[in-house]
């Protein structure tokens, strides 16, 4: 059987190499292994240290220097992370940026609450359902935003025009100051609901059957069964949909950029950490301040990370 | 007991399958609206576009809309450059990620434990920390305005390498073995045996390049700013902030767009749910 692994042709030339003494062909193989592993990884691994390490280590080395505005830069030590703690407008990106992670947070039970109505014995066109609620995660957020900016339209959009049937007087959803950022938060729950919902239905189905079982044999109905064994065995998924929900949350900035965008009167009160980054390092050039922005997103996001491993053992139950 | 048990499982499923019909139902009705707004208002007239009470569906559909966003953006050239990114990224990423996979679950060297903890490292580095620096790089290889920078920077993946390595540790040992036995090098292993036997972890981690690499925004905004370059998403990006929008033209443009990897989707849907269930990472 392990001889139709290898195609005639390569026997052939095997036979025609010179055949290594008994002894020492394990050997030779086994050292040998190492270059061929070094030749199958350094792709890979050029190519990360070149777009990936190099630059983060550069963008720390950024992070103390000061940009000017003809090209060139000098070292200022602490400066930029001096400013990083007392400016305003970062203070404010941040408080836009919990915000936003919240939001995003709300939409966890109600994907929990999806799977497990997808999750349900004997349903009917489940997948049918699965790819209409996954649909928004493979579409173009840039298609996505201007779609809802349509809908969200103060004057002409759908949503407005809805809800003045109920006699409501909708706000410019995305120019106004106070409901730009939960009005883009809105647009983020419903394009991750879908994949949420899939990971949480494979955590739904890991849960071994007898658990159910045992518990319909004892007269427990649906909600005692969700309650006292779906959500407890599903703590494991629910953990981390959490921490990669929140990782993505502190990082939010297509939604931010395409929907309110910078020329609007609302992106000062809902600009996200990530999307300050960006006005500073790329559009206003101040790449040294920029680069302790990212910085210190990436303290926060480890801190928020470890913060959470650390809070797990309260609620997550692993067997 | 028993008695109750069998009476819920003989009425209630039907009616209870019912309710939960009901409420999948609207909330699918949720989800799909945008699409269907966005196709129905890409046949409108401009008019009807920003009617009050709004017109539900055009009165007889507008179809130059879709002729127009050929004029409105250099369509065709940004629709090429974002097939050419994302074609080279899947398949570099799918052939080096496989290679690296590999060597890391199957072969053993000195310095792979340290080698693949910078790799981790990497993975877990929010992206924006390597944007100034990819952009410099590009700057200096005069490659800025080129689909070149689009794509190279994403060819390279510690998350594909990390979910293909996952793939093949979970292939029997003696596999190899039996392989170097018959006379293979590890090369051989890897390209005879091995691959075709995590087809399906290769396609997953293709299907889901090709769709972020698709709707990536923030390095295709930063590195390319002649419109002849850009990538859709970037391109549709531009007409965000413009005023007296042309909204039929512009969802037009949105379908057009999302249409391909919404496709891609439907056909791999199955390869692509189980390569996110497994993994659980998003790009």
């Amino acid at each position: 059987m392990t001889s139709q692994l290898v195609p005639p042709v390569e026997q052939g030339q095997r036979r025609s190499m010179p055949l290594p003494r008994p002894g020492t062909k394990r050997r030779s193989l086994r050292h040998g292994d190492r270059y061929w592993a070094y030749l199958l990884i350094v792709p890979t691994a050029i190519g990360l240290t070149v777009f990936s390490i190099w630059p983060a280590l550069q963008t720390f080395y950024f992070s103390f220097t000061k940009w000017g505005t003809f090209g060139g830069h000098e070292w200022t030590g602490f400066d930029n992370y001096t400013q990083v703690v007392h400016d305003p407008e970062l203070l404010r990106s941040l408080w836009n940026t919990v915000i936003f992670s919240v939001m995003t947070l709300l939409g966890i039970p109600l994907s929990i609450g999806l799977a497990a109505l997808l999750n349900t014995k004997g349903l009917r066109w489940v997948s049918v359902y699965r790819a209409v609620y996954f649909l928004p995660v493979v579409t173009m957020p840039a298609a996505i935003a201007l779609v809802w900016k349509l809908i969200y339209n103060g004057d002409t959009g759908i949503l407005n025009q809805f809800l003045a049937v109920f006699g409501i007087d909708g706000p410019h959803w995305l120019s106004d100051p106070a409901t730009a950022i939960y009005a883009v938060g809105i647009v983020s729950i419903w394009s991750s609901l879908g994949y949420n919902m899939v990971l949480f239905i494979a955590g739904m189905q890991s849960i071994p059957g007898e658990f159910y079982e045992a518990a319909s044999i004892d007269g427990a109905g649906t909600w005692r069964q969700f309650f006292g064994i779906t959500m407890p065995l599903l703590t494991p998924t629910t953990f981390f949909v959490t921490v990669i929900t929140v990782i993505n949350a502190l990082q939010a900035f297509d939604l931010v950029y395409l929907m309110v965008g910078k020329a609007s009167p609302a992106i000062e009160e809902s600009q996200t950490v990530v999307y300050l980054f960006y006005a500073k390092g790329i559009l206003q050039g101040d790449g040294g301040y920029a680069a302790a922005i990212a910085f210190a997103l990436l303290a926060l996001i480890l801190l928020i990370t470890a913060l959470q491993f650390r809070a797990q053992k309260r609620w997550v139950h692993y067997e | 007991m028993s008695k109750r048990i069998s009476a819920t499982n003989a009425i209630g499923p039907k009616r209870s399958h019912l309710i939960i019909h009901l409420v999948l139902i609207v909330g699918s009705m949720l989800m799909v609206f945008p699409f269907f707004w966005e196709v129905s208002t890409s046949l409108k007239t401009y008019a009807e576009s920003i009617s009050v009470p709004p017109a539900i569906f055009p009165s007889s559909p507008v179809w130059k809309n879709y002729a127009d966003v050929f004029l409105t953006l250099p369509f065709g050239a940004q629709f090429l450059n974002t097939v050419i990114m994302t074609v080279a990224r899947t398949v570099g990423q799918v052939f080096f990620c496989s290679a690296a996979g590999y060597a890391f679950a199957r072969l053993e060297f000195p310095g792979r434990n340290v080698i693949f903890i910078a790799f981790l490292s990497v993975l877990m580095v929010p992206s924006q920390l390597f944007l100034l620096s990819q952009f410099q790089l590009m700057q200096r290889f005069d490659l800025l305005n080129t689909v070149t920078a689009l794509a190279l920077p994403g060819i390279f993946s510690a998350f594909g390498t990390f979910l293909l390595r996952q793939f093949f540790m979970q292939l029997p040992a003696d596999l190899d073995a039996a392989a170097r036995l018959d006379g293979c090098n590890p090369f051989q292993v890897w390209w005879k045996v091995m691959l075709p036997l995590a087809k399906n972890g290769m396609l997953a981690l293709g299907i889901l390049t090709a769709i972020w690499s698709w709707n990536d925004l923030l390095w295709p905004l930063v590195v390319n700013n002649d419109p002849e370059k850009m990538t859709l998403s970037a391109g549709l990006s531009t007409l965000q902030g413009q005023f007296l929008t042309n909204f039929p033209v512009l969802m037009a443009g949105s379908f057009l767009a999302s249409i391909p990897m919404i496709i891609l989707f439907v056909v791999f849907q199955k390869n692509m749910l189980e390569g996110i269930a497994s993994s659980g990472i998003k790009g």
